[in-house]
């Protein structure tokens, strides 16, 4: 019995459509995200129903599984929020916007809310190195970009999500008053990359963490994100114009 | 700078070219039908040859010699785009699919029949996810209008498009990565000869370009080679998207003629360098690229393929960051290593295992943990690796590394002896 095709035999003969008939593997990419479309992540399961429509075996399955950032094997956060602070987004602020988003929710790089609904992940370019900060979230579902993001506006989307959830609704963490980023602590990239933040216990460890500190740009560097907030907002909107 | 009429970005000066009958209206599909049924497909190539169209996507390859290659007595072969934009400071393939899909669908079409392919792939990187759907739809929208499907035009000739989403793996930009990847194995490199113009996509002879160079095609097509050369230089004809970010005023992309020197990029287009900080270094190919010195020869060196490498750099994708000074040298190539470190598909030892060392080394002197010999350790862990790896991630990783010792040895020897 393969739960896989009972469940969606139309899109796995559209998938399966796409390839020639003797090269049935390639179908193995789009077929993990059929797989992880309902609970966010590959189950075992799935890697033998996925095995066997591709006759291939289940192993080589979970190496795809393993290669790839936007397969998960274990169950994660409801909401992947994955957050670019690569080289040309660090240039504009990525860094201090990762690790207040962090501080604000209580977890490190990598962990879960204690919800179990966003996970925080840092991740390498987005082709969106223009409009930075800026991440993505990655659902069951599919994708979506957020981008000219301030932790305000981050913050808010996960109170969206968390208002839209079934069940008892969680207090937000600790609102982010301090609006202007000249008040930012020079220290605050620390707590996302190894320093353990006092008094949290919400964070669920789920990956193993860098034991190394990442180099943070210090904030007094932070050329970009020192310009007064009008000026940002005008870079914002001619940006790319 | 004068408002030039735009080749790719169409739709911001045409919003609505998305929409096929708007597309349809500013000649779009004309090319291709003109091709399907008047030309032969060796003549499409030659115009495409004659253009001097290179490729886009960062070694400026020739665009009508890659088809020329390919090998048509081969049954069956493939065309596919590669749309897995992945280079740190490079959005451009995104805004063209974003904005002037059709453009870029119909320059795919082209170049399978110039090749005779019945079918193309388009391969985008996973996060494009969005873009994917929305090429499905307009895919589905030429099938019905018979734009696309079989005997097209009623000359015989057939074609299927699909699009094929990666998952998250820089290394699937790399063309031969990219066609294990579809094929369904890990996306890691193959060794080159064979090349994809023989030994392709399933082992099939294949065109690999692409978005960007797909793009001019219809235009080279419609309005032929001497038209398009009438922008750019002589070796490196045409325009090109410059993808703007770091340290500037206004980031973005800037379509502009090969040539374009980097102070009208910088400071025309971009608006210069924010606050009181002065620029300092300029990464013209994004986080692969070679640290250039931003002085005034620098400045107004022509972006092209041939004066690029002048100042000791490559234009490759043209993604341009602006370093300003403020940014100390050591943190930016601790950027650059931990993105390789972490994109390395760990098939070649010198790479896989040399970019983890450079990792630690550059947090090490990032950190003010590292010891004065430890630069010169850096140095040689990054020459292993050079010119040893199968693909050139492994050359990559070590550029900006090389490059910011060489050119700005100040940064790290201020890191290094603080407590001396």
């Amino acid at each position: 019995l393969n739960a896989l095709i009972e469940k969606y035999p139309q899109e796995i003969n559209k998938i399966l459509g796409k390839y020639p008939a003797d090269q049935k593997r390639a179908a193995v990419m789009p077929l993990l995200y059929l797989a992880q479309r309902e609970l966010g992540y590959v189950t075992k399961r799935s890697l033998n129903d996925i095995a066997s429509i591709l006759e291939i075996t289940p192993t080589e399955v979970a190496s795809i599984v393993g290669f790839y950032t936007l397969y998960h094997g274990e169950p994660e956060g409801k909401y992947h929020v994955q957050v670019c602070n690569d080289l040309p987004c660090a240039l504009r602020g990525a860094d201090e916007f990762l690790a207040k988003l962090c501080e604000n929710l209580g977890v490190q790089v990598g962990e879960t809310t204690a919800d179990g609904l966003v996970t925080i992940e840092a991740v390498t370019c987005l082709a969106g190195c223009d409009k930075a900060p800026m991440f993505q979230v990655q659902t069951g579902e599919g994708l979506s970009y957020h981008e000219n993001q301030t932790v305000e506006s981050a913050l808010a989307l996960v109170e969206q999500w968390r208002q839209s959830q079934p069940g008892p609704v969680e207090e937000t963490g600790p609102e982010a008053e301090e609006t202007a980023r000249e008040a930012l602590p020079v220290q605050v990239g620390l707590s996302a990359s190894g320093e353990a933040e006092a008094g949290e216990p919400a964070a669920v460890a789920q990956s193993g963490a860098e034991p190394e500190a990442e180099p943070v740009l210090p904030t007094a560097l932070h050329g970009v994100t020192r310009l007064p907030a009008e000026q940002r907002i005008y870079i914002q909107e001619q940006g790319g114009q | 700078m004068m408002e030039a009429e735009l080749i790719l970005l169409r739709h911001r000066q045409i919003p609505d070219i998305a929409r096929l009958d708007v597309y349809r209206q500013n000649g779009g599909w004309e090319a291709f039908h003109k091709a399907v049924t008047s030309m032969q497909p060796d003549e499409v190539t030659e115009v495409v040859k004659a253009s001097g169209l290179r490729g886009r996507g960062g070694a400026g390859f020739p665009t009508g010699l890659k088809w020329a290659f390919t090998d048509k007595k081969v049954w069956p072969h493939y065309v596919v785009a590669n749309a897995d934009e992945s280079e740190p400071g490079t959005f451009k393939d995104r805004e063209i699919m974003e904005g002037n899909p059709l453009q870029f669908l119909e320059g795919v079409a082209i170049a399978a029949y110039a090749v005779q392919a019945r079918a193309a792939y388009i391969y985008l990187r996973g996060e494009f996810w969005q873009i994917a759907a929305q090429l499905d739809e307009k895919i589905d929208e030429l099938e019905a209008a018979g734009l696309l499907g079989d005997n097209l035009f009623g000359g015989g000739y057939s074609l299927r498009l699909y699009t094929h989403l990666g998952a998250g793996a820089y290394i699937c930009g790399e063309e031969t990565a990219m066609l294990e990847s579809m094929g369904g194995l890990l996306g890691q490199p193959r060794l080159r000869p064979p090349f994809p113009p023989s030994f392709g996509l399933f082992g099939k002879p294949t065109v690999v370009n692409n978005v960007e160079t797909l793009s001019n095609v219809p235009l080279i097509l419609l309005h032929g080679p001497d038209w398009f050369r009438k922008a750019g230089t002589e070796k490196s004809p045409g325009v090109k998207i410059f993808s703007l970010s770091g340290r500037v005023n206004k980031p973005g992309n800037y379509e502009l003629p090969l040539g374009t020197t980097f102070r009208q990029l910088i400071y025309e287009c971009g608006g210069g360098i924010p606050g009181e900080a002065k620029i300092k270094a300029i990464m013209p190919a994004g986080a692969s690229s070679s640290l250039i010195v931003a002085d005034d020869k620098a400045l107004d060196t022509p972006m092209d393929y041939e004066s690029v490498p002048e100042v000791g750099a490559q234009l490759g994708s043209a993604s341009v960051i602006i370093i300003d000074d403020t940014v100390p040298m050591d943190w930016l190539i601790a950027k650059t290593v931990r993105f390789f470190q972490h994109e390395s598909c760990g098939k070649c030892t010198p790479c896989r295992e040399g970019t983890y060392w450079m990792k630690h080394i550059t947090n090490r002197i990032t950190n003010g943990q590292a010891k004065p010999e430890d630069l010169q350790l850096l140095h040689d862990v990054a020459s292993q690796i050079k010119g040893k790896c199968l693909c050139a991630l492994g050359d990559f990783s070590t550029e900006a590394v090389l490059t910011g010792l060489e050119r700005f040895p100040g940064d790290f020897d201020a890191k290094v002896n603080k407590d001396r």
